[in-house]
């Protein structure tokens, strides 16, 4: 870590969901488990113990017929940042260094054969991004075929969760290397949601990079650890402090609002607003 | 020796400490660690050579193109094809899923013939040539007694090589019964047939429309080409285009659009005659063109002015008269604006009255076959077989009329009326079909009013399936001849539903057949072979390849080399001379049929006073309901809000029911004319009141263990209605009841 930060400056890898422009399809979540070799049970439908490492949500606005509306929000892993570089929730309470954070890409990592099931991340994490194998993994007969040499099947009795499909960085920065290229270009390196989404609504790249589209879309501010300065753009749980790295965007400011844990009594919103 | 407090106490701390010191107790937590997680049976993905396979994915009528990587020659992954047409790159959930359904344990894997009774599941492997050459004599037989006409074959689709060589078949042997499974395109057929005189590929230019009014239509919750109508919403929302949902549930496009308008089920016609009354009365159509190239606008003029004002409409749709008028300006004063209707994700069609009204709507703003429009769009014409041998037995045969009324006295210009099929044969008024083809199709899950389509089909001596997949149909059927998965073979795939531009895709063997299946194309041209005559002649290929390969020509290298064709400059038919009716104009009344845009309601199966309620479906992009079920992938993705367990959920707002004494998570029985159920209560506020709705595309009885037995085959509970004026089943719904269970 100390050669990395030596070296140039880092990268910080995020997100930015349209949730306008999010259909709720559904599609990322399925393109994650390609991706990533997910597992899959018989029964699907507890979704305590359903492991999807990006789950889309329902929102609604809570308003009676007809003026209730509903919105879908996309929810990888946040890769929490934290108030210092690296103090995310997750890896500050894992004693078994199973979980990290990286200073070059500002991905929190998981790794597997170091996790030995304590579930301590599980509990810190606000988002509910991280989920607990109970079973080990089956695929019925054949079906092995299609797993990915590039992501590892997990084991009973370890946690997982999103990776911002960091093998996809590794790959990218191998080609880089090999063709003499010291940087990434923008494209190079995307995650699989990021390329599936057929409404375009995911962006993912530098945050660090003013000229990579996130830091355009999002506007971070790095004096306030990375609070968006666009108006329509907001993090889940900004209070927390946690500082993650995906951004969301809408032109709703229920669903803004429902991004945070408001209080009902607090700072009224002027006029209610209706999509529609 | 006796052990004082004192040397007890430093024994054991002194233990303690030495036993941490020592590198014994993180050895063992090592140990354990590795050991509870090396599970032999945990797969190592083996690594390998990666590359890249170009091809289309056929899983329904979007046709996206797919880029597949493998690793040596495994397919790992189905990621969306970059600088496509329909989806440059994106892919909807379904598509992604697709190694799971190429490896899945729902494949049939060798040709199949039923030992048991039929749907016992009983089955024992045969060979391909015992199982064509069973087949062709049982075909033969029927040929010889001079009853061609008693073979049908259903198909998923009726473009493209492979089910023009179906067709191609039929006719050849003698039978008129080729059907096309329904969709809303039936509905737009004939709709453009009436007013256009054309039969063509309705096309929805919304790429440059401005001001959308959908009646209904799912435009993100899988309608026409799904990541082609998600790549246009996205672009919707840059550019500020307005979108006015119609329906009488939130669904995922009502809540992203501008405006929902809630309306009571079954009564779009109504309010697309109502907006066409304000437009109409405040001069606010394009006069130019309803001058110079409508036929018929007087009369149909004093209609509308008759029976649809706002008042009148608003009685009936419940939508108030002050949002009519308005949508009604806002549609006619937009610069590009564009109606749209077909339920949910269009798979079912609408009544001949709704779709005119709708499409009489389109004319008088002029948006007939213009940009921003709704275009006529003509097949790509690349299929140029020689004629049709036909010998005297196939004349005779094809003298007969269709088993499913299509082209009869009462409904002459409707193409395909399969949902008709089961009624006809119950009644047995006509011929008895002696056998049955499915391809490409799933016709008892699908239609409507599966029981009465089971025993339909129980009549029919020989069913034959070439499903890829143990689904519903296949399960009930005589012979299963197993087709490649569309990841194993060649097939050409022409224009996407709904798209304006001529595409035409290859899909292309991926990885080499996994198990003993046959293209469909080989089989049919195997069994022509085996019948030998007139009919092996119309076959002079000796495989399907090498017939695609003939027919695409010189398009064959630039497809293997590019993937697909497309027409990216194509320009709409003259808005002025495209139309083919006998006065040449765009005719909004049919003087042979007198067909005319209006609104009849659709009659709905039920009596108010034991069915106090109305059942309708509704479609989710992440439920898959036609002949592909969800693949585990995707019914990860399903909601606990719409299906736990095994239960699915019904929809109710929670007005109704308070009214029923009804409470969320509750277990109820939901009774229809047709059938009863056990479902969960779900309340909702995005539905009307009164309304119960279910999800479709769950509740399979085949499939695998992921899929089947959970939740309930709408299908079960509704039963076609026939639409008078065109045969096709208009159902929208029906009345329903929920008791406590």
């Amino acid at each position: 870590m100390k050669e990395g930060r030596t070296h140039k400056k880092f990268q910080k890898f995020g997100m930015v969901i349209d949730l306008d422009k999010c259909t709720g399809c559904g599609s990322c979540m399925v393109a994650c488990m390609a991706e990533n070799n997910v597992p899959f049970r018989k029964d699907e439908s507890n979704k305590l113990l359903s492991i999807t490492w990006m789950r889309v949500y329902k929102l609604t606005n809570g308003m009676p017929f007809p003026k209730i509306d509903v919105c879908y929000l996309p929810r990888p892993c946040m890769q929490c940042e934290g108030q210092h570089e690296g103090h995310s929730p997750c890896v500050s309470v894992c004693p078994a260094i199973a979980t990290d954070y990286s200073m070059e890409s500002g991905i929190v990592s998981q790794i597997y054969t170091r996790c030995f099931g304590c579930r301590y991340c599980m509990a810190s994490c606000p988002y509910h991004a991280r989920y607990f194998n109970w079973w080990d993994p089956i695929w019925p007969d054949g079906m092995e075929k299609y797993l990915s040499p590039n992501v590892s099947p997990r084991m009973r009795g370890v946690v997982e969760k999103c990776s911002f499909c960091f093998h996809r960085y590794q790959l990218a920065k191998d080609r880089a290397f090999m063709e003499g290229r010291p940087e990434l270009q923008e494209d190079e390196y995307q995650t699989a949601c990021t390329q599936a989404c057929p409404a375009g609504a995911i962006t993912f790249g530098d945050l660090n990079n003013p000229k990579h589209t996130v830091s355009k879309m999002a506007e971070p501010d790095p004096k306030h650890s990375g609070r968006p300065k666009n108006p329509n753009a907001f993090r889940l749980l900004e209070r927390l402090g946690t500082n993650p790295k995906v951004y969301y965007l809408s032109s709703r400011e229920w669903v803004r609002r429902a991004g945070d844990n408001y209080l009902k009594n607090e700072k009224k919103v002027k006029k209610p607003v209706h999509h529609g | 020796m006796k052990i004082g407090r004192r040397g007890f106490l430093s024994f054991v701390i002194g233990g303690a400490a030495g036993t941490a010191l020592s590198p014994l107790p993180w050895k063992m937590m090592d140990d354990s660690s590795i050991w509870t997680q090396m599970w032999p049976w945990t797969p190592v993905p083996e690594d390998g050579e990666a590359s890249y396979v170009n091809s289309v994915c056929t899983l329904c009528s979007g046709h996206c193109g797919i880029t597949v990587r493998k690793i040596d020659n495994r397919a790992v992954k189905i990621e969306g094809m970059k600088g496509h047409p329909v989806n440059n790159g994106g892919m909807c959930l379904l598509g992604l899923s697709g190694l799971q359904l190429l490896y899945g344990p729902m494949r049939v894997k060798t040709p199949l013939k039923r030992t048991g009774k039929r749907g016992q599941g009983q089955w024992k492997k045969i060979s391909w040539n015992d199982a064509v050459s069973e087949v062709v004599e049982k075909l033969r037989d029927i040929r010889s007694e001079g009853n061609p006409q008693t073979v049908g074959f259903i198909s998923g689709s009726d473009r493209g090589t492979v089910s023009r060589l179906f067709d191609r078949f039929l006719t050849a042997y003698g039978s008129p019964n080729f059907m096309r499974m329904p969709s809303v395109r039936d509905s737009y057929e004939l709709t453009q047939y009436l007013m256009q005189g054309v039969q063509a590929l309705p096309g929805f230019d919304f790429e440059n429309a401005d001001f959308i009014v959908s009646f209904g239509s799912g435009i993100i919750d899988g309608w026409g080409s799904p990541v082609r109508m998600s790549r246009v919403h996205s672009a919707w929302q840059s550019a500020d285009v307005k979108v006015i949902q119609i329906e009488p549930r939130l669904s995922n496009t009502a809540a992203k659009s501008d405006k929902w308008i809630p309306i009571n089920p079954g009564t779009e016609a109504a309010l697309a005659m109502g907006l066409a009354h304000v437009i109409v009365k405040e001069s606010l159509y394009d006069a130019a063109f309803v001058k110079n190239y409508v036929e018929g606008f007087f009369d149909w003029k004093n209609l509308v002015i008759d029976k649809y004002n706002p008042d009148t409409v608003a009685s009936i749709t419940g939508i108030d008269r002050g949002t009519i008028v308005v949508l009604a300006r806002g549609f006619a004063n937009a610069s590009k604006p564009l109606a749209v209707c077909g339920r949910g994700n269009g798979t079912t069609p609408v009544s001949l009255d709704e779709c005119m009204a709708v499409n009489a709507l389109n004319a008088l703003v002029g948006n007939i076959n213009k940009k921003g429009g709704v275009w006529a769009v003509s097949e790509p014409n690349y299929i140029n077989w020689p004629e049709i041998e036909m010998d005297a037995k196939a004349a005779a045969g094809l003298q007969h009329e269709r088993l499913d009324g299509a082209g009869s006295k009462t409904y002459p210009f409707t193409r395909y009326l399969l949902p008709r099929l089961p009624e006809t044969i119950d009644s047995g008024e006509k011929f008895p079909l002696q056998a049955l083809f499915v391809s490409g199709a799933n016709p008892l899950y699908t239609h409507p009013d599966t029981r009465a389509v089971r025993n339909a089909f129980d009549k029919i001596p020989l069913v034959v399936s070439f499903s890829s997949y143990m689904d519903e149909t296949a399960q009930n059927a005589d012979l299963i001849l197993p087709n490649h998965v569309y990841l194993e073979r060649y097939e050409d795939v022409p224009t996407p539903a709904g798209m304006i531009q001529p595409v035409i895709g290859l899909s292309r063997p991926v990885v080499a057949p996994q198990f003993d299946t046959r293209h469909v194309g080989d089989v049919v041209i195997q069994m022509a072979k085996g019948l030998g005559g007139s009919v092996a002649k119309t076959f002079p290929w000796d495989s399907y390849d090498s017939c695609l390969k003939e027919t695409l020509g010189d398009l064959w290298n630039f497809l293997m080399e590019e993937g697909f064709w497309s027409n990216t400059g194509a320009m709409p038919p003259f808005f002025g001379t495209s139309y083919e009716t006998a006065s040449g104009k765009f005719e909004l009344i049919n003087k042979d049929t007198g067909s005319i845009p209006q609104f009849k309601p659709v009659s709905i199966e039920g009596d108010e006073k034991d069915y106090p309620l109305l059942l309708i479906p509704y479609d989710s992009i992440r439920l898959a309901c036609g002949f592909i079920g969800d693949p585990p992938f995707v019914m990860k993705t399903v909601e606990d809000s719409v299906l736990k367990g095994k239960d699915v959920f019904v929809e109710l707002n929670p007005k109704t029911a308070r009214n029923q004494g009804l409470r969320e998570g509750q277990r109820v029985v939901l009774t229809t004319p047709k059938g009863k159920a056990e479902v969960k209560v779900h309340l909702f506020e995005g539905i009307m009141p009164g309304l119960v709705a279910l999800p479709r595309g769950l509740g399979h009885t085949a499939w695998d263990e992921y899929l089947a037995g959970k939740g309930i085959n709408f299908n079960a509970l509704i039963g076609p209605v026939e639409d008078p004026d065109s045969g096709l089943d208009a159902a929208w719904g029906i009345r329903a009841k929920l008791e406590k269970a």
